[in-house]
């Protein structure tokens, strides 16, 4: 299928991005790397009237050092720069991780990191990432700008906070603590497909080697990523044993998570796939906690 | 201003201007207006990959861009591997050599992964190869004689004018 007739704006300054969107408000949409919008433009399945091109502008891509010792990446940064990026290696091993697993090379050269975190697809792993690892939004609009939590970010179904006259210009990870370890676990029918079930898991350890810190995350586990606190939490001031693993994945995908049935898997297989892939991703999340670098 | 637009671009180093309708998809601007109908179309959603082109180099979906983005850009399609039908690209030749291809639909978009690929990783493992093409469907072959193509092209390229 093809487009509907659509107006095209190719502002080459984000506060020309910024205004045209004030002035378009609902019947314009921002065009990222299209790696999502094109499609829907494709199915006809999204008609806006005029689309606002941040490609042209060229200071929306960056990887850097944030000022709190952490990431800061440009929403425009196109997701395989960030996947072979030497500090993303560095600082971010969870993102680095888990970029391999986002659709194909040839989708990742052009798609963004804003725009995977925009679209909020529950199924997407940008977003569990973000929810994870506790990333920062900076949103700016023709009036003003706010930082937001990634938590806070994904409200339902592909809808997140973002308004109608808002763009997204900058993600920032923070700092991870010495001995924390990261997994990025998932299972997809094919590589580069969206997965069936996914999972993040982060763990730091005290000085006796105890648990201080833990996280899990999910992707196609509800309607947006989904974290697991509660299981997280049973594994605080724990040795992380293969028992404790054991009850916390039982825990996260018997009690916390709502995965859907789709064509390709029921509720009962997604949720066993899930704990299978929990204990997977804590196991190396704890072994690479271990290390001396930050895993 | 849905009217057209002036697009202005390079492809297989050849320069083209043309006026075009904002929505008009990059793979059917090559295959409709400059008539470079190299470039299959299976899907235009991203999945297949038959429309895969080079954008400045690097590989992409041609069916998820619009033309108006090219703009001032540099494109590769399959027609630029070889000007002279008689002496086929090494990687062309590879696929001859070894029966990468049935039908033939994949087979533009599989040689544009493929050529900043084999650039990139001279001497690919065979999971790198399929890791390289998990985002090209082809419905013909089963993909055996495809990668033995890709290890022979690794071969050609390594040593040229074999
Ligand atoms: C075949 C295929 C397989 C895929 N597989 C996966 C997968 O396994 N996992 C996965 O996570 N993704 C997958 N994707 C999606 C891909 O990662 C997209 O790149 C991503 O979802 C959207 O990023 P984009 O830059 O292409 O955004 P676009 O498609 O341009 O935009 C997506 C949406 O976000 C909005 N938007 C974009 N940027 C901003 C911004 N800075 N501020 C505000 N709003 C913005 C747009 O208006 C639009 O509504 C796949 C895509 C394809 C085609
Ligand atoms: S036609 Fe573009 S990926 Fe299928
Ligand atoms: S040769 Fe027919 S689709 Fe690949």
């Amino acid at each position: 299928m093809k487009p509907a007739p659509v107006s095209y704006e190719a502002p080459d300054s984000l506060d020309a991005a910024l205004a045209a969107l004030q002035e378009h408000g609902f019947d314009a949409k921002i065009l990222a790397g299209g790696q999502s919008l094109v499609p829907l433009l494709n199915f006809r399945l999204a008609q806006p009237g005029v689309l606002i091109d941040l490609n042209p502008i060229s200071d929306l891509a960056w990887v850097r050092e944030s000022a709190a010792g952490g990431l800061s990446i440009g929403a425009m940064t196109r997701q395989r720069k960030v996947e072979t990026h030497p500090l993303v290696a560095e600082r971010a091993p969870l993102l680095h991780e888990a970029l391999p697993q986002v659709a194909h090379p040839q989708i990742r050269n052009r798609g963004t990191v804003g725009g995977s975190l925009a679209h909020a697809d529950p199924a997407a792993e940008l977003p569990v990432v973000a929810v994870t690892l506790g990333a920062r939004f900076r949103l700016q609009s023709a009036t003003g700008e706010r930082w937001i939590d990634a938590r806070d970010f994904y409200v339902s179904l592909m809808t997140t906070e973002l308004q109608p006259d808002e763009i997204l210009v900058e993600i920032e990870l923070p700092l991870l603590p010495p001995r924390t370890g990261c997994a990025f676990v998932e299972l997809a029918r094919r590589h580069g497909d969206y997965a069936t079930s996914g999972v993040a898991a982060v763990v730091t350890l005290d000085d006796a080697g105890q648990c201080s810190q833990a996280r899990l995350v999910y992707l196609s586990a509800g309607d947006t990523p989904m974290a697991a606190d509660r299981a997280a939490s049973q594994l605080v001031g724990g040795d992380l044993s293969a028992e404790s693993i054991r009850a916390a994945a039982e825990h996260a995908t018997t009690e916390e998570i709502e995965p859907t049935a789709d064509i390709h898997a029921s509720v009962a297989y997604k949720r066993h796939l899930a704990r299978v892939l929990t204990e997977r991703a804590l196991a190396s999340a704890k072994a690479r906690a271990g290390g001396s670098a930050g895993g | 201003m849905t009217e057209r637009q002036r697009v202005t671009l390079e492809v297989n180093g050849r320069s083209y201007e043309r006026e075009v309708e904002p929505r008009l998809l990059l793979s059917d601007f090559l295959r409709h207006e400059l008539d470079l109908t190299g470039t299959h179309v299976g899907c235009e959603h991203g999945v297949c990959g038959a429309c895969t082109v080079l954008f400045d180099g690097e590989p992409i979906r041609a069916c998820l861009m619009l033309a108006v983005q090219a703009e001032g850009h540099q494109l590769e399609t399959v027609e630029g591997l070889t000007d002279d039908p008689e002496k086929l690209h090494p990687l062309q030749q590879a696929f001859w050599d070894a029966h990468g291809l049935q039908c033939g639909f994949c087979t533009a978009g599989i040689l544009m992964t493929l050529l900043p690929f084999l650039k990139e990783n001279p001497e690919p493992t065979e999971e790198e190869i399929r890791l390289a093409l998990s985002g090209n469907l082809c419905r013909c072959t089963g993909y055996q004689h495809i990668v033995a193509a890709v290890k022979l092209a690794a071969d050609y390229l390594r040593e040229p004018a074999a």
